[in-house]
């Protein structure tokens, strides 16, 4: 019967993040007027004591529950304690967005805790059947959340767009997991990976379905070519939804496709090898050539997504635990850095202007210098500048692609960094080299402006002293 | 006294928290004391590292060591040779002349401008003192930002454009060096750069690897023809912009080269001199005769400075010809000492000239020579410096312009006649354009109406300008102090560059 304890506390988070998802839901439904400024107080709260319960159990009694549906190790710990903390910026992000546009509702908050439920099953799913389940949670939170905002055309059509294309997604990999299913005869990861490791199958229908799998992690992703609904989906969301589903889902995306490439599949990785090659060359090459062409800054960053993706494939592609190790702080930082941004964006949006065109950020450094100077350390670390923290994520994956002998991938992916380089230098061309006649004040509450800043501080901060996070990436694969 | 504590870091996080500083302080009347103040003080650290040096022995001095990223194996290392001593302390300096060039030009948004330089300026000096591989490469990237925002903020008409192909191209050629370093590191399995010296590689490995340390400090140095950033940035940069990049920046270049190329890839060095050599001559002749074309008085010191640099790398690579010709070896000594002392010459030389431009664009907002004409008449200090600094930059002999490149052109005969010849073409090509400017610019009738209004130097410029004329004058007659600095270990490189690795 100890046992059995010792289980149920590996799900503790989750089952606290249930419960209260389901208090907020009755909150939301009997304080019609107060309703959604509690829901947003329950939540933040919720994410809280999330983060600590996974933060108090670490270190303590690690490995499978429930039947070896259900992993704790020290990958699980680390990415469901980000997600938790970077929802708490996400949420407080979103609801200066949503007050200022008639969309503060309860609801939101709902679909935000059930999504991070969702990704929090997914991070520590090691069956396919509770992967599918985190990921569709999580999914189907995502799609009414674009929807939410129910007078907007845009809205309406990227969330059309993202629920087809994400059910398309979904089937593929359902297809993909029903023939690995087929020739292993499990859904457990951890026996999957036993049975391919005992040799003896039939390679060409694993093969077969590893195809199907990766199309669906890639879908998720939003690696080319199977990104098409991502731009869409990214500019017609209100940047709040963007912001939530750009930032921790992509987290979520990521556990996803270690659980599945590395932990069950890992043996046929000179198969996934050649599939994420062609899918993080083309996701970098593409993100980051019409990535220029953008004129929406919401777009742009979709196409850096892309980019990012790519970049977060490179170190799986090299097989090695530094590799792991690498793409897991890029997918960190890559979160730590969207939030910056879009953070800004809200930030700089009021009611009735959605700062949303690159234009809309002329002649910042004028009007407010200490943001253009937060914006400007956001930009330049995405496009991999140090001492800024994303130069060090690239670092990590470009090194572990060397050590592996893929020279000629890291050469392509450093040319097209500096084709990328092009299009952040322009957000910060039009900050600081040009002037504009409108001169209206950046209208946010002081929550919103110590979050941003603090955002950004810490873009710049781990830029300088990367040497913890890095360290901490490093020890969850070895 | 100064081995008590960390010097270098000193010298280096001083101007970058300085700056920091001036930043946060904003705009008011203690933004540029301040700024003059941190500088200063930075500069008068920096000797401290000359009166401390040791000049018997090539290895690394004020050596500190500390774990930085340590899961990566990324040491925070630094260290200084008699390649990087003197750089350190031209940049110091360098920075202080900034300062004071800008204290009553820069209106708009002054606390950013010096704060950008200050960082700069502690950025530059970690280049050269980094011994960590990826350490070195973050401050060489880092060094980007400031200079770029100097430019697009504080640039000319066509500054955007300047500014974002400044970025992209010397972007373009530092991510090579980033897979280099990140090869060498999986060959070697360390970040250290001296470990990397002494790492065993195959030629084929070498070939590759000394292309991606040319492709990332020929586009800094700048060679031909990856030079074409350079004329378009010093024109559109402010007078600051113009005196860094010509003095410090461009010696990144040669630094990376001395630091990483030649010790790190020898056989390949030595397998390619030839086009080193080709590419060098090429800039010192044709952009010789390209600047003499030049109708815009920065752009001519652009190209100029090109062509003189073009010195920093023959010298460098004419080291294996002498070697083939004569066992001793003493002209390649000669060599390697004459491009650094021309890289420090060229430092002050081209930063005056900077200055002088800077001068006459504060009076009268045009750079073209045909706008000019008869300055001396108006502004006859002013024409003394002038003229001095531009005989500099011809190559005169008894000032420091003349030093380096007598040296280098006198190496060369050692190696293949030719060389020298070419080079030597120099000493005309450079009279023939930096007089002829002279000529247009300062002498003669006074030419119009705004000439004859000008306003000679006042009390900061004529000070900013002495102090240079002085510095040029003394390295000029006296440039033992520098050489006795370099010897240990340019005797040292040529051990390293002779020992084949193969």
């Amino acid at each position: 019967m100890m046992f059995e304890v010792v289980n149920m506390s590996f799900a503790l988070p989750e089952m606290f993040l249930l419960g209260m998802a389901c208090t907020i839901l009755l909150v939301v439904a009997f304080f019609k007027k107060s309703g959604a400024n509690l829901a947003y107080i329950l939540s933040q709260f919720t994410m809280i004591v999330s983060a600590l319960l996974v933060y108090r159990a670490m270190g303590g009694t690690e490995g499978l529950a429930f039947s070896d549906s259900y992993i704790k190790d020290a990958l699980s710990n680390v990415l469901k304690i980000a997600i938790y903390l970077i929802n708490i910026a996400v949420l407080m992000y979103s609801t200066s967005y949503l007050k200022a546009r008639d969309l503060f509702q309860g609801e939101y908050y709902v679909l935000a805790v059930f999504a991070t439920l969702g990704m929090s099953v997914m991070v520590s799913a090691h069956h396919f059947l509770t992967l599918y389940l985190g990921l569709e949670l999580m999914s189907l939170c995502l799609y009414a959340m674009v929807a939410m905002h129910r007078d907007s055309k845009v809205a309406t059509e990227a969330a059309m767009k993202y629920f087809i294309l994400g059910a398309l997604a979904s089937g593929m990999l359902l297809y993909g997991m029903s023939i690995i299913y087929g020739v292993t005869g499990n859904l457990a990861i951890s026996a999957i990976a036993t049975a391919i490791q005992a040799g003896d199958l039939n390679n060409t229908v694993l093969s077969f379905g590893l195809v199907f799998l990766v199309i669906g992690v890639a879908f998720k992703l939003g690696a080319v070519p199977f990104h098409m609904w991502l731009p869409d989906v990214y500019e017609g969301a209100p940047t709040a939804m963007t912001l939530f589903i750009a930032t921790t889902p992509k987290l979520a995306a990521f556990a996803m496709m270690i659980r599945l490439l590395v932990e069950g599949l890992g043996d046929l990785q000179p198969y996934w090898q050649d599939m994420l090659i062609m899918l993080a060359a083309l996701s970098v090459i593409l993100g980051n050539i019409v990535a220029i062409a953008q004129t929406n800054i919401k777009r742009m960053l979709a196409y850096s997504t892309i980019s990012h993706v790519g970049f977060i494939l490179l170190g799986i592609i090299s097989g090695t635990e530094a590799g792991y190790a690498g793409s897991l702080f890029y997918a960190l930082t890559y979160a730590l850095m969207t939030l910056a941004a879009f953070g800004m964006i809200i930030l700089m949006s009021r009611r009735g202007f959605e700062a949303e065109e690159i234009d809309d950020y002329k002649g910042l450094s004028k009007r407010s210098p200490w943001f253009a100077l937060m914006m400007m350390i956001v930009m330049f670390s995405m496009a991999g500048i140090p001492p800024l923290v994303g130069f060090y994520a690239k670092l990590a994956v470009i090194q572990s692609i060397v050590d592996v002998g893929l020279i000629w991938v890291a050469v392509l992916v450093v040319l097209m960094s500096v084709i990328g380089a092009f299009y952040y230098l322009r957000v910060i061309k039009v900050m600081y080299f040009d002037t504009t006649d409108e001169a209206y004040e950046i209208d946010a509450p002081t929550d919103m402006r110590v979050m941003v800043s603090a955002n950004a501080v810490a873009v710049l901060a781990l830029g300088i002293l990367p040497g913890s996070l890095m360290t901490l990436c490093v020890s969850v694969f070895s | 006294m100064f081995f008590d504590y960390p010097l270098l870091s000193l010298v280096i996080w001083l101007p970058i928290l300085g700056g920091i500083a001036v930043l946060l302080n904003g705009e008011n009347s203690f933004t540029r004391p301040l700024s003059l103040i941190v500088s200063v003080i930075t500069l008068y650290l920096s000797i401290g590292l000359y009166t401390g040096f040791n000049m018997q022995t090539h290895e690394m001095q004020f050596v500190e060591h500390l774990p930085w990223i340590a899961s990566y194996g990324i040491y925070y290392s630094l260290g200084i040779d008699g390649f990087s001593m003197p750089l350190i302390i031209l940049t110091a300096f360098s920075t202080v002349i900034v300062v004071i060039a800008g204290w009553e030009v820069i209106q708009d948004r002054a606390s950013q401008y010096m704060a950008a330089f200050l960082i700069m300026a502690g950025l530059m000096m970690a280049v050269f003192a980094a011994l960590d591989a990826i350490l070195f490469y973050v401050f060489f990237e880092a060094m980007l930002i400031p200079l770029f925002l100097v430019i697009g903020i504080w640039g000319g008409p066509n500054r955007v454009y300047a500014t974002i192909k400044f970025f992209l191209y010397t972007f373009f050629g530092s991510v090579f060096l980033l897979i280099a370093l990140l090869y060498l590191r999986y060959v070697s399995g360390s970040f250290a750069i001296l470990d990397f010296h002494v790492v065993a590689l195959t030629l084929q490995e070498q070939i590759w690897l000394f292309l991606a340390f040319l492709i990332a400090f020929a586009v800094k140095v700048p060679m031909w023809p990856v030079h074409t950033w350079l004329p378009d940035a010093h024109v559109e940069a402010p007078t600051g912009g113009s005196v860094i990049l010509a003095a410090i920046t461009l010696k990144i270049g040669g630094y990376g080269l001395i630091r990483f190329a030649l010790p790190i890839t020898p056989d390949a060095a030595m397998t390619l001199d030839w086009l080193v050599i080709a590419l060098s001559l090429t800039a010192i002749v044709y952009i010789g005769f390209v600047a003499l074309v030049q109708s815009d008085l920065k752009k001519l010191i652009a190209y100029s400075s090109i062509a003189h640099m073009g010195f920093v790398t023959l010298g460098l690579f004419v080291v294996f010809g002498i070697f083939a010709n004569s066992a001793t070896g003493s002209g390649a000594v000669l060599a390697v000492e004459g491009a650094m002392v021309q890289m420090v010459s060229h430092g002050f030389i081209a930063a005056a000239m900077f200055l002088c431009v800077g001068v006459l664009y504060d009076r009268m907002h045009t750079r073209e020579i045909a706008a000019y004409g008869g300055v001396i008449n108006t502004m006859p200090v002013f024409a003394g410096f002038s003229v001095f600094f531009a005989m500099a930059n011809a190559g005169l002999p008894g000032t420091s312009g003349f030093v380096g490149e007598f040296m280098v052109i006198l190496a060369s005969f050692q190696a293949n006649f030719w060389y020298a010849f070419l080079a030597a073409t120099t000493l005309i090509l450079g009279a023939g354009y930096s007089l002829w400017m002279v000529k247009r610019v300062i002498f003669g009738d006074v030419s119009n109406d705004n000439v004859a209004e000008l306003q000679d130097v006042n009390q900061r410029e004529f000070w900013m300008l002495a102090v240079l004329a002085i510095i040029v004058l003394v390295i000029g007659l006296w440039p033992a102090p520098l050489i006795d600095v370099l010897h240990a270990s340019v005797e040292h490189l040529l051990t390293q560059v002779l020992q084949s690795k193969l």
